[in-house]
């Protein structure tokens, strides 16, 4: 048994995910009495192979070639189909960042296994693996095996495992060198930009009320604009509100949108998807307001109303304009 | 350009879901579906390159019976003709095994592209449209917001997290995975949904496309998540519970 953790760098900086997937990378190989090791691809990597030596890692990888140097699925993918070849671990791991989504499905094909993505948990028994996922946006969990001899394949979910908990130690620094060839890169990727400067700074706000689906119809928003104002916040949103084009994309929380921590968060009619959560849950007070009593929200708030938001919010400005 | 655009049929949102007797999925019998939300924007994205380019738009399916009402709406909105893979016992497959069937599906039809969701709300893999461009060969750009065709190739823009983006450049034929929001969602007309009823679907059976391959993944089980963290409930008439949060926000949180 060896666990290989795939590490996600973008011009000599990490992705913070990585450390929560080498985390759990330890966590797994402890779990199975083996050790873990890292890889990481690029192009000049001694730095960051560096800032692995003091973890507790058998090898870790620098997988180095001029074609690595921006992120293609294809040189990801035949980089790694060597080193899986050469070095033959037994479980792969990945963050489950856009970059992992991208390619580990392609990579855990040439193998003719199937990624386990979006990982929250892993149990050993009797030395056999068995990872958790989600279903459902989060409102179902499931246990899973990866059959037959592998390499198994999987992602680990944001704030799943804690990077904090990395074990320190000593790791060896390997260099490998893959063979590839630029004819078979067929992307041609083009650097990364961001849109014009954003409008709304979500990030300084104290208290935002946040709207999702629920709120169901656009017209039904001054129900929510009312509570932002009576308590003097910012309005924010979900993805689907934005996408609708109800409020705009520069009020929506999540991976793809703002990432907020105010003193005080409402979310109003908002399920709790991971790309939500991630968003929004360094918030120092979460209330969450829904009908359903299994929504994920509900797992990370300190307050919760189980009912009807057109009942509650009204009521919410009420009591709130008592004391304003 | 020819375009096949895979769609899924899924429980519709705010399902409630209950674990069946076998404890490895849900009671799908008292379930109503319709189709996966980024799928619609798949379907859409490939009705406007249509527009744009020209071609055709070809709807992919696989599940059992129920999801010819998915593949009635895709022809409804715009698709030229439709495939139906039928089978009734893809529940019990991985995300490889469906995209073996779906991608020997295509393979016959010698698409330019070939567009998908991201990710199902069901399962959420997020892998089928990835997985199907390593089986066919195909190039592939995932979380897609924005294309534009440019001769032989595609340009894409794929989003990023924390609000980046990148532009990128395929050559055809590939595979692209699109994101909800690209642009937004016609509805059928009524004219669309006479039209649709002409319209050609071709079913083809597992067994004809190689069948279904042994899982190469184990559900053991699924379950409704344990809560970790103490929610403190507020109870009440909404006029109660609002009085009691309001209590507890100035004087326990105090962040009033
Ligand atoms: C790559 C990627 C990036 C993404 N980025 C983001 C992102 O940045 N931000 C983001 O938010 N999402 C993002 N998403 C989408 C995310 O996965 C979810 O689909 C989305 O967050 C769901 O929004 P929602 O909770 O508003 O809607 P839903 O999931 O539909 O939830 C609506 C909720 O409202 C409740 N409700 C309905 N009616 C009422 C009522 N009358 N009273 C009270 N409650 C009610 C329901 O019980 C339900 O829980 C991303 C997805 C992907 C794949």
């Amino acid at each position: 048994m060896s666990v290989l953790v795939v590490m996600e760098q973008y011009g000599g900086d990490w992705n913070r995910m990585s450390f929560e997937a080498l985390s759990a990378g330890q966590q797994i190989a402890a779990d199975m009495g083996a050790r873990a090791s890292a890889a990481v691809l690029g192009n000049g990597l001694s730095k960051l192979a560096g800032e692995l030596r003091g973890a507790d890692l058998e090898i870790v990888y620098t997988v180095e070639h001029p074609l690595l140097e921006n992120y293609t699925a294809d040189g990801y993918t035949a980089a790694l189909e060597a080193v899986l070849k050469a070095k033959k671990p037994s479980l792969v791991l990945f963050p489950h960042t856009y970059q992992a989504r991208d390619f580990a499905p392609k990579l855990a094909t040439r193998f003719s296994q199937a990624l386990v993505s979006d990982v929250i948990g892993h149990r050993v028994e009797s030395g056999s693996l068995t990872l958790v996922r989600q279903y459902f946006q989060g409102k179902l969990n499931g246990d899973l095996r990866a059959l037959g001899s592998g390499p198994h394949f999987a992602s680990i979910q944001a704030g799943a495992y804690r990077s904090d908990r990395l074990a320190r130690g000593q790791a060896t620094v390997e260099a490998f060198t893959p063979e590839l060839n630029a004819a078979s890169i067929r992307n041609k990727p083009e650097p990364p930009f961001r849109e014009a400067e954003r409008a709304v700074d979500l990030t300084t706000a104290d208290i935002i009320v946040s709207v999702g689906r629920g709120i169901k119809e656009k017209d039904n928003l001054p129900l929510v604009e009312e509570l932002a104002r009576t308590l003097n916040a910012e309005l924010a949103a979900s993805r689907p509100i934005c996408d609708n084009g109800w409020l705009p994309m520069e009020r929506q929380v999540g991976s793809s949108g703002q990432t907020v921590s105010p003193k005080l968060y409402i979310a109003v009619g908002i399920s709790g998807a991971i790309q939500h959560l991630v968003g929004m849950k360094g918030a120092r007070t979460i209330v969450a307001i829904n009908k359903d009593e299994n929504a994920p929200i509900f797992e990370v708030a300190d307050y919760g109303i189980q009912g009807d938001l057109f009942e509650v919010v009204p009521a919410l400005v009420k009591e709130l304009k008592k004391i304003r | 350009m020819k375009i096949i655009v895979a769609i899924k049929q899924v429980p519709v949102r705010d399902s409630v879901l209950q674990v069946d007797a076998s404890g490895k999925w849900i009671r799908e019998s008292e379930l109503s579906f319709e189709v996966n939300e980024p799928d619609a924007y798949a379907l859409e994205e490939a009705l406007q390159l249509k527009e744009r380019y020209g071609g055709e738009v070809i709807a992919l399916c696989a599940g059992p019976a129920r999801v010819s009402q998915a593949i009635r709406e895709a022809l409804a909105k715009g698709a030229d003709r439709a495939i139906h893979v039928e089978s009734d016992d893809l529940g019990a497959a991985d995300s490889l095994g469906i995209a073996r069937l779906l991608a020997s599906a295509i393979r016959s039809e010698q698409p330019d592209l070939v567009l998908t969701g991201l990710q199902s709300d069901d399962l959420g893999y997020g892998q089928t449209g990835v997985i199907m461009a390593e089986l066919l060969g195909f190039p592939h750009s995932t979380i897609i917001m924005q294309v534009e065709a440019a001769g032989s190739s595609v340009r894409v823009k794929r989003e990023l997290e924390n609000g980046w983006f990148q532009w990128m450049e395929l050559p055809l034929p590939a595979v692209l995975t699109i994101q909800s929001g690209i642009s937004k969602l016609r509805y059928a007309t009524l004219m669309g949904i006479k039209k649709a009823r002409t319209k050609e679907v071709k079913r083809l059976s597992a067994a004809e496309l190689g069948g279904l391959a042994a899982p190469v993944l184990s559900v053991e089980k699924v379950y409704l998540p344990q809560k970790t963290k103490e929610t403190q409930m507020l109870d009440g008439t909404p006029a109660e519970a609002a009085a009691a949060l309001v209590e507890k926000l100035r004087f326990e949180a105090r962040v009033l």
